[in-house]
């Protein structure tokens, strides 16, 4: 493997890593206020965590570099923080990848919260446990395999990305370049070799990782 | 200091109506009892914290827990009490040592026992690095009792805890709460449909009909309360606490009471130990005549209070004293006549059969 191929495999696997970490950060209160709230809002928000499962990349990818160009509002903000522009750097792809991914992570989650039912908390409660307590103590250990679900399949999707990366990345050597875009470049440079390396890896990467989840998980080979 | 338990919840929905005003004694085991339906759960979750009445007020002598008069609604967590629902409910990632700790140590208080007394009394000291799915129902359940009792609780409310568990897993666990009762001063509220294990547990009664509070009082002043509505008659009967006298030789047991003696099968029980027994008033029957060539060993004498109509086509329930002791009788209303009962009249109760509580 060249240095560009090892660069672009680091890449991934830092952009994949940020972007898992930030969406249990911020998907878990999203996973549990829909698992818990009786808020008419909640077939609205649902729907909008599961907007990219079925919307194309490109899709997602267009409106973003709108919001986050000169003329969008998160792009003026930016600018005026000094930030510079997000389209083009490592973190915007990691906000674009971290929309694209949401439904990956919070769904399962959200599952998980669901299926503990209220009495556990109930239970808790009435052995002095606060809301906050009882949210560590007992729903997030019960919650478990949906963490995990989750986090494995918002990491495998984040690694999987392809149009959004084009979108709102470009191909920016050792800044955007992950990949599934030097998989792109290289086939379409005639460069099969280097292909191979690329994609073989991919399969055996995405093979691992769904043997990882039934076998640690079995639970999870019902609902996928 | 006054330890009375004052409940008031009133709550209004399109299905359900839940309207009651309770005074429970602070120590001892109140039961609330009803069919299903009846709102004795509601008015238990009301009573933790779990259920939020609108127009609620709910006291443990002088601390108040609700008082929607003034705003005032202390969330389940901040209320010292426990819990025990109908499924043991334990945490499926704990250890039974670790289920138990988990009130333990977020309690204001230290509940007065270490956690091995109360897994000795409980039964379930060999349990304690198990996990809850090693366990069995009834296993379980002691579990959570525990669990409950270490948090330190004023007032331990039970959801029906026996009606999960097939008929073995209740007596097994029966002893164990009666146990409790006998050795921790701490007012229970104990919900069941049960009539047994009200009669067995119970020192006070709460009779709940369609989300109101039809009886409340001492538990032989309500069960032998004549005017009940019917949901109630066909359970109508008195529980008499008796002391083991002797057991004799041909394998009878004579246990006495303030009003007399009644014999029984051979019991366990040492001479001296306490015993309930519940008598139905479809098992008394009345006669004028002292007793000569009757089968029927166990007869009493007593006096009539009063008669009123039951349920039953043609049927009065008698109520009588024997000695201190109130006694039920279902008879037909044809003897009633024919025997002239009138409130003051003595004559003899027979008791065909006896349950044994124990």
């Amino acid at each position: 493997m060249e240095s560009a191929d090892l660069s672009a495999v680091w890449l991934t696997l830092k952009l994949a890593t940020t972007v898992t970490t930030l969406l249990l950060v911020f998907g878990t209160p999203i996973a549990w206020w829909l698992a818990r709230t009786r808020s008419p809002l909640k077939g609205i928000v649902g729907a909008v965590v599961a907007l990219p499962l079925v919307l194309p990349p490109t899709v997602l990818g267009f409106y973003l570099l709108v919001v986050m160009g000169p003329h969008g509002p998160i792009g003026r903000f930016t600018e005026a923080l000094g930030l510079g522009l997000l389209p083009f750097t490592f973190p915007g792809l990691v906000i674009a990848s971290v929309f694209y991914s949401l439904p990956f992570v919070v769904q399962p989650i959200q599952n998980a919260f669901e299926a503990i039912g209220d009495r556990p908390l109930e239970v808790a409660a009435t052995l002095r446990a606060s809301p906050w307590d009882a949210f560590w103590s007992v729903a997030v250990p019960l919650a478990r395999p949906g963490f995990l679900s989750g986090a494995i399949l918002g990491f495998a999707h984040t690694v999987g990305e392809f149009g959004i990366v084009l979108m709102i990345g470009g191909n920016i050597p050792d800044k955007t370049r992950v990949v599934s875009v030097l998989i792109y470049d290289h086939v379409e440079a005639l460069e099969y070799t280097q292909a191979h390396w690329l994609a073989g890896g991919m399969v055996a990467f995405s093979f691992l990782v769904l043997l990882g989840l039934y076998t640690f998980n079995p639970a999870r080979q019902k609902a996928l | 200091m006054n330890s009375e338990i004052r409940a008031r919840f009133r709550i209004d929905r399109q299905d359900f109506r839940l309207a009651v005003d309770l005074t429970l004694p602070g120590r001892g085991v109140s039961a609330l009892f009803g069919h299903s339906g009846s709102g004795k759960t509601t008015c238990l979750r009301a009573m933790a914290g779990l259920e939020r009445a609108a127009d609620g007020y709910f006291a443990i002598g002088d601390e108040v827990w609700q008082d929607e008069s003034r705003g005032l609604f202390m969330p389940p967590h901040r209320r010292s009490l426990g819990v025990v629902f109908q499924e043991a409910s334990l945490f499926p990632h704990l250890s039974v040592r670790r289920n138990m700790q988990y009130g333990q140590q977020r309690a204001a208080g230290s509940p007065g026992f270490a956690l091995s007394e109360i897994g000795e009394l409980l039964g379930i000291g060999h349990l304690l690095e198990r996990m809850p799915n090693q366990l069995s129902g009834g296993e379980r359940q002691r579990v959570a009792i525990a669990r409950a009792l270490l948090a330190a609780p004023k007032i331990l409310l039970m959801d029906e805890p026996l009606a999960a568990l097939d008929l073995k897993r209740k007596l097994e666990i029966l002893p164990y709460l009666e146990r409790l009762h006998r050795e921790l001063a701490l007012p229970v509220i104990y919900v069941s449909h049960a009539p047994d294990e009200v009669a067995r547990l119970a020192d006070h009664l709460v009779l709940l009909d369609q989300g109101r509070a039809v009886a409340s009082g001492p538990l032989n002043d309500v069960l032998t309360r004549i005017d009940l509505p019917p949901a109630f008659a066909d359970d109508a009967g008195v529980v008499i606490e008796t002391c083991v006298a002797e057991h004799e030789a041909d394998d009878l047991t004579r246990l006495e009471f303030s009003g007399g003696r009644i014999y029984v099968s051979r019991r366990v029980e040492a001479v001296g130990a306490p015993l309930r027994c519940r008598i139905h008033a479809r098992d008394v029957s009345l006669t004028l005549l002292p007793q000569v060539n009757s089968s029927i060993l166990n007869c009493v004498g007593a006096t009539v209070v009063d008669l009123a109509p039951t349920a039953v086509p043609g049927h009065v329930l008698v109520r009588l004293t024997v000695g201190a002791q109130p006694l039920l009788a279902g008879i037909t209303r044809r003897s009633a006549e024919r025997l002239a009962l009138r409130p003051g009249l003595t004559l003899r109760a027979q008791i065909k059969a006896v349950a044994l509580l124990g």
